[in-house]
């Protein structure tokens, strides 16, 4: 288990290794091919008036000039161990894991995704609960009463789920919800959990809800085909033939086994979103890492959208080898090692 | 084998008292279950009549589709209300299980009354380990706790043959061979002395040297247990290994049924004659063809009329058409055992000993 889980731990470096030199490459290297120069490159961070010169030594100082491969280098390098910036006017320490700074703004990119990462982290944390606990138990429900008004009616509303995209939902909440009744936040503030748990739960019910809502969809129906599959297994009437209750049958022998790939599109599904929730943070103007990757790309600010991917990557593949490891706990067959 | 009790597990022929508790420990009086599908009504049981007493093993035979199974989950109550229709009554020990509430049912299974399973892979919860399953079993009925249960389950792991109980316990059923998970299984249905156990075909997923240990194994813990035990099987090898009494079934019904050693020396029902003539014999001749049935068993929702087994008998022509238009009552005439069949007693007789055992028994 201790190996298989050091294993895990290496192939997740050199798989972010992977992904950030696939990253760099879309951004650096990309352009070159189809004809850019280091000026023309340049040319986006210094403004339109600028002269050649000021264009000549922004490449340079960007690095513009160097081979790729020394240019990936230092960026890896950056991210490993910190690295120091030449401003021309003094030099300045980026410590690790150092992605950079803004073209844009010039601050750190670190320390603005580290912010922006508490807001999708409530987020998806918060939703996920919710869809999760709401998913599977209509989902059980649903399959023990197939057929039902309550089946039909759940399943229903579940294909709008899937169907509705979250900017339609979303904002139909935020007028009913927000602008008509008045009982939730109207989208765009957040506040730290530390700072006001109340208010913090205030400010991000509506987006929960929404997204909750959409995944819940998926998670209901999954949960529902998984359960109709599993309580005709075998071992259910087993379960039934030593005489256990009905409820245990259910939720020790049926559940349980049904659970088993709900999980694993939990993980991804979590994962996914850690990296950035882009609709639901744009539709409720929430400041979070899907908004500050939609505005890094939009201003062509590499070193934002470069710290983004990898972060998000990263989250991927945490989610990834912990699902794995639950796997092996929940079931006994799948052998780590 | 030759000294057999004379009060033998049988098919009560003709009418049954409704209603009121029999003397013996089960019986089975007129069982229908049926199914209603968009195809039409799944007739699979029609009128399931037998008894069987405490410390004998009855064997229920037939091929797949006769209604072996269903009636088996019938009588442990596990068939889903909503697409199961079942009538009739089941008189277990004095209580009549169809009319009862699921929950005195329930309090029944795995108690006074359990089950093996056919493939004991997919019988099994793959999560859970063999010890585990066999606790749980135990500590529905019994109210004990885990160190306690625990103990129940390596002592009954060591009493089915599995080496090592203390340690194997904690192993999962992929961990287990064939022929242990069958173990394990017969040690779960065992677990709380049940007086009723059913085995719907325990040997079939096994290899032929394990379904022999099986076989011992079963007859060694039946007369321990001194419970009434159903053997279904479409093997008769296992029947012959261990019944006392033989009831055969075809589209739902008993056609045949008696004490062993009578149906198998002296079948009175076409249908058996077949199945024993499909039976694979190594003292029979190599050259000599197999005698199967022909034809495929019948369709449950729309039986043949008359004689469910006429389209595929070859001595229906000789009952002056009765086969085709009348079912057939079970009957135990001329001194025999109970079978249903047009055919006149002294006419199947001749035909079993004249056409039907000489084939049978070339070799000899």
């Amino acid at each position: 288990m201790v190996t298989y889980i050091i294993r895990r731990l290496l192939a997740t470096v050199v798989l972010l290794f992977f992904v950030s030199a696939v990253t760099f490459s879309i951004f650096f290297v990309v352009p070159r091919i189809a004809g850019s120069t280091p000026e023309t490159l340049a040319t986006r961070y210094v403004g339109r008036a600028a002269t050649e010169e000021t264009v000549k030594l922004t490449a340079e100082r960007l690095g513009f000039y160097d081979p790729v491969v020394v240019q990936y280098g230092r960026w890896v390098k950056g991210v490993v161990a910190g690295t120091d910036y030449d401003y021309g006017a003094g030099v300045e320490h980026c410590p690790a894991p150092c992605l950079g700074y803004s073209f844009i703004t010039r601050q750190p990119v670190w320390p603005d995704l580290l912010d922006r990462m508490t807001v999708t982290l409530s987020l998806a944390i918060g939703a996920s609960i919710i869809w999760l606990l709401a998913g599977v138990a209509t989902g059980v429900l649903s399959a023990l009463r197939r057929g039902s008004v309550f089946d039909r009616a759940a399943m229903g509303i579940a294909l709008g789920g899937v169907s509705l995209p979250i900017f339609f939902t979303g904002i139909v909440s935020l007028v009913i919800f927000s602008y008509g009744l008045g009982i939730t936040a109207p989208g765009g503030s957040f506040t730290p959990f530390t700072e006001n748990p109340a208010e913090w739960a205030y400010d991000l019910i509506l987006p929960w809800i929404t997204l909750a809502f959409l995944f819940a969809a998926a998670y209901a129906r999954l949960t529902r085909a998984g359960m109709l599959e599993t309580m005709n297994e075998d071992y259910i009437r087993t379960a039934r033939a030593k005489g256990l209750k009905e409820r245990t049958v259910i939720t020790r022998h049926g559940l349980r086994a049904a659970l088993t790939p709900i999980l694993t599109i939990f993980g991804l599904d979590v994962g996914l979103l850690v990296g950035g929730a882009v609709l639901t943070e744009s539709t409720f103007s929430l400041p979070g890492l899907g908004k500050y990757a939609i505005d890094a790309i939009l201003n062509n600010d590499l070193p934002k959208v470069m710290g983004v991917t990898i972060l998000a990557a990263f989250f991927i593949v945490i989610a990834n080898l912990i699902v794995d490891l639950l796997y092996a706990v929940i079931d006994p067959r799948v052998r780590l090692g | 084998m030759a000294e057999l009790s004379r009060v033998p597990t049988q098919a009560i022929p003709g009418q049954v008292s409704r209603g009121v508790a029999p003397r013996g420990f089960l019986e089975l009086r007129d069982l229908r279950i049926h199914f209603p599908t968009d195809d039409g009504l799944v007739r699979a049981v029609d009128g399931m009549s037998f008894s069987l007493e405490r410390g004998r093993t009855l064997g229920i035979v037939g091929e797949s589709g006769s209604g072996k199974s269903v009636t088996s989950l019938g009588i442990l109550g596990l068939h889903n209300k909503r697409n199961a229709k079942v009538s009739g009554e089941i008189w277990l020990d004095g209580e009549e299980l169809v009319g009862a509430s699921p929950e005195a049912v329930r309090k029944l299974r795995g108690k006074k009354m359990a089950m093996i399973f056919q493939d004991p892979l997919s019988a099994m919860h793959p999560y859970y380990s063999v010890g585990y399953q066999i606790i749980e079993a135990y500590r529905v009925h019994n109210d004990v706790s885990k160190g306690v249960a625990r103990k129940h389950a390596v002592d009954l792991l060591g009493r089915v043959g599995i080496p090592q109980p203390a340690k194997r316990v904690d192993d999962y059923p992929h961990q287990f061979s064939g022929g242990m998970r069958q173990r394990a299984m017969i040690a779960m249905a065992l677990s709380c002395d049940p007086e009723l156990l059913i085995a719907d075909e325990p040997t079939t997923a096994l290899d032929v040297t394990v379904q022999a240990q099986i076989l011992d194994l079963m007859r060694d813990l039946q007369a321990e247990f001194n419970s009434a035990l159903i053997i279904i099987t479409h093997d008769l090898g296992v029947v012959a290994e261990l019944s006392d009494d033989i009831l055969v079934m075809y589209g739902g019904k008993c056609v045949e049924s008696g004490p062993a050693v009578d149906v198998f020396e002296r079948p009175e029902m076409p249908y058996t004659w077949g199945l024993l003539g499909s039976m694979p014999r190594l003292d029979r001749v190599r050259t000599e063809r197999l005698l199967p049935i022909k034809g495929t068993p019948p369709s449950l929702i729309n039986l043949p009329s008359g004689c469910a087994f006429h389209p595929r008998c070859a001595f229906a022509d000789r009952t002056g058409g009765a086969s085709y238009t009348k079912v057939p009552e079970l009957l135990a005439l001329g001194g025999g055992h109970p079978v249903a069949c047009h055919l006149a007693v002294a006419v199947r007789r001749q035909i079993w000993e004249s056409e039907i055992k000489p084939k049978l028994e070339a070799a000899e």
